[in-house]
């Protein structure tokens, strides 16, 4: 996994709650058998004015002007932003994989459903949890100027703007050194193989049905 | 101290802590299906790692296979053909059993699991599917994962996790007829919110949650994750131990006797305390009809739909008309003068033989609207549909003009060919309104098996209790 430690970006702004990982990568792309290739379809049926599918070549397709991906003011941010409740719904990691793809290196929301939000940390994609009122902030910021730049900083657990305000946000600590150090977390697991097995020994012994 | 259920079964599974707020946690049982796993075999394969324990993971195809009865003869679509021949060739290659499309065990994974008595109490149970939480029905502790941790649980047979904050809701009384599984939780997740669950795993309690069949709290828990809950749990009592026998992962009669005296305990101990309480009254749930493209976007059928100007709330009120844009739904109109132009009955929350009844019963001797295009019953296994069918509750839905189908994930979210147009609205018994959820620009109406069925009969949304 890559490392994360700061981002300093633009910010693009999608101004919704609830927002889903159906919305975020549509059930026709979840059939690709490959980790790779899903920006291009990152909030699709948003983005797009036709449909899509993994045939259709996206240069081919019609833009949605009015979605905020596609306004030209916004190209390149590494940074998302969303009100609450991000990623809920289904557990498809595809939506992490279409973010990053993109080129998405953080999301900032009020809160994020859980599922997509323990996602984002096995791939390197920072989930930040920031106040309500904090998040209005950021948006304020960018709906003045959107080549503004903020700074999120995982080691000092800090947002800051460019007019000076910071905000601090929780993080696992787990998740922290994990996403500094670009862990493999199952090569972690690993190291702990004996603990597993003498689990397994033990609890053969106290419940064998569940070993059946 | 008085311990939760969640308690209970959490420490009985922690392989190590890991002291930094995060414990390894064994998992008992691994459900795999073909849209989450294929690149977490891949990833297997890049490290030269095998799966840690075989006999822990049971494989079914379910998002992508047709239900038309012509998959004998294979899938059509090259694309949806090679995810499923990739789960085939990856349990061929590394030993996992898997139910193949044309074996009669086929189903949908979460109805497949308990069928098999696979899914057992005091479990720990994961799968590539937010759905993953209908397993809670047999006080298992039992969540979605994404993909990564498809792999983590393939190679290690753990997960690292955080220990969850927990949430007793209890549904005091009993509910009144008409009033299903399905109403208590969409009920419970309009009082709470899509986000009211988040970080918590919830224990439902109370006499209406007693008074449920297994299919009913599964069908309960099912939902816990659209109220934002990774987990729900039910407390395991005679109706679980009574569904658990059995069945081909049951306990040997040799193991049946200690198995019942540890699920005994699988209760939250009198006295112990959760991080928040939410209490229901039973006789005030009615039966429930989303409106909007939220889950928590519900109502009872006897409301209007809402109107966004009396929402004090801005980002609410502007996600109400966004909704209600995209629904083609005007504010303070009936739910009852909704017309429908498809009907779903199936998915992981609704396709069980008990929801099969309670649709059938409503269309028996009636026939499909005139203006409802296409009514589906997709039963959730091919072991529910063998019993429905001797049952002839077959020839009841087709003789009422509903289509008999083959066991899959289908339309609830859409993979394969059963889908909505754009603009088409669907009463649907699944367990997402999400935009374009069951087609691109389709209108989903989440409802009980019961509701959908009726509505199927009058063209329009209906009251059940009325019938």
């Amino acid at each position: 996994m890559k490392a994360f430690t700061q981002v300093t970006s633009h910010v693009m702004p999608l101004d919704r709650p609830n927002v889903d990982t159906d919305a975020i990568i549509p059930k026709q792309y979840l059939k690709s058998i490959r980790r790779t290739g899903f920006g291009p379809f990152l909030f699709d049926d948003w983005r797009y004015l036709d449909p899509g599918t993994l045939e259709v070549d996206p240069a081919t397709r019609r833009p949605n002007p009015e979605f905020v991906l596609n306004d030209a003011r916004h190209a390149g941010a590494q940074v998302l932003i969303a009100r609450d409740n991000f990623g809920c719904g289904s557990s498809r990691e595809h939506a992490v994989w279409a973010l990053d793809d993109y080129g998405f290196r953080a999301v900032i929301a009020p809160s994020f459903a859980d599922i997509f939000f323990s996602n984002c940390f096995k791939n390197g994609v920072l989930p930040v949890t920031l106040q309500a009122d904090e998040v209005q902030a950021v948006f304020e910021i960018v709906n003045a100027d959107a080549a503004a730049k903020i700074v999120i900083d995982l080691p000092a657990q800090e947002v800051r703007l460019p007019d000076g305000r910071v905000f601090k946000f929780q993080i696992n600590p787990h998740h922290k050194h994990n996403m500094v150090n670009g862990l493999d977390e199952i090569g972690l697991t690993l190291q702990q193989g004996d603990a597993i097995k003498a689990y397994e020994a033990k609890r053969r012994a106290e419940a064998p049905w569940l070993f059946n | 101290m008085a311990k939760t259920l969640y308690d209970k079964i959490w420490d009985a599974h922690v392989v190590a802590d890991n002291g930094d707020g995060s414990a390894l946690i064994y998992i008992d049982r691994h459900l795999v299906h073909e849209v989450t796993s294929p690149q977490a075999f891949d990833g297997l394969r890049m490290n030269g790692r095998k799966p840690w324990r075989l006999n822990a993971n049971l494989a079914v195809a379910d998002h992508n296979v047709p239900t038309t009865p012509d998959r004998v003869q294979g899938i059509k679509d090259p694309i949806s053909r090679a995810q499923v021949d990739a789960l085939d060739a990856n349990c061929a290659e590394y030993g996992i059993t898997e139910f193949r499309m044309n074996d009669h065990r086929q189903g949908i994974v979460h109805v497949v699991g308990p069928e098999q008595g696979a899914t057992l109490p005091g479990m720990t149970v994961v799968c590539g599917d937010s759905h993953t939480s209908t397993h809670g029905a047999f006080g298992a502790l039992a969540f979605g994962i994404g993909t990564s941790e498809v792999e983590h649980t393939l190679a290690t047979q753990t997960l690292v996790l955080k220990k969850a904050r927990t949430m007793l809701i209890r549904v005091n009384g009993h509910v009144g007829p008409g009033v299903t599984a399905k109403d208590i939780t969409l009920a419970i997740i309009g009082r709470i919110g899509t986000a009211g669950g988040t970080g918590y795993v919830v224990e439902y309690a109370g006499e209406a949650i007693q008074d449920l069949s297994m299919e009913g709290r599964m069908t309960l828990c099912n939902m816990a994750i659209e109220g934002g809950a990774r987990a729900g749990l039910v407390a395991v009592d005679d109706k679980t131990i009574a569904y658990a026998k059995g069945r081909p992962y049951s306990p040997k009669p040799e193991q049946w006797e200690a198995a019942v005296a540890n699920w005994k305990q699988l209760h939250s101990d009198p006295g112990a305390t959760f991080d928040a309480v939410v209490e229901l009254d039973a006789k005030d749930i009615e039966p429930q009809v989303t409106w909007g493209t939220s889950p928590e976007m519900v109502g009872p059928v006897s409301a209007r739909v809402p109107d966004p100007a009396q929402e004090a709330d801005p980002v609410k009120r502007n996600g109400m008309e966004k909704a209600l844009a995209y629904m083609g739904l005007d504010a303070n109109t009936p739910i009852q003068q909704i017309n429908i132009d498809k009907v779903f009955i199936g998915s992981c929350t609704n396709s069980r033989i008990e929801d099969l009844r309670a649709a059938a019963a409503v269309v028996k001797g009636k026939r499909k609207a005139a203006n409802v295009k296409l009514a589906m019953v997709v039963p959730g296994s091919g072991l529910v549909k063998s019993q429905a069918e001797s049952e002839g509750l077959d020839k009841v839905f087709l003789e009422a003009g509903f289509e008999w189908r083959e066991p899959g994930c289908s339309m609830c979210l859409a993979m394969n060919s059963d889908r909505l147009e754009p603009g088409e609205r669907c009463a649907s018994t699944s367990n997402r309104n999400f935009e374009s959820r069951q087609g691109q620009g389709g209108r989903t109406h989440l409802v009980s098996p019961a509701m959908a069925a009726a509505a199927g009969i009058a063209g329009h949304f209906v009251d059940v209790r009325a019938l």
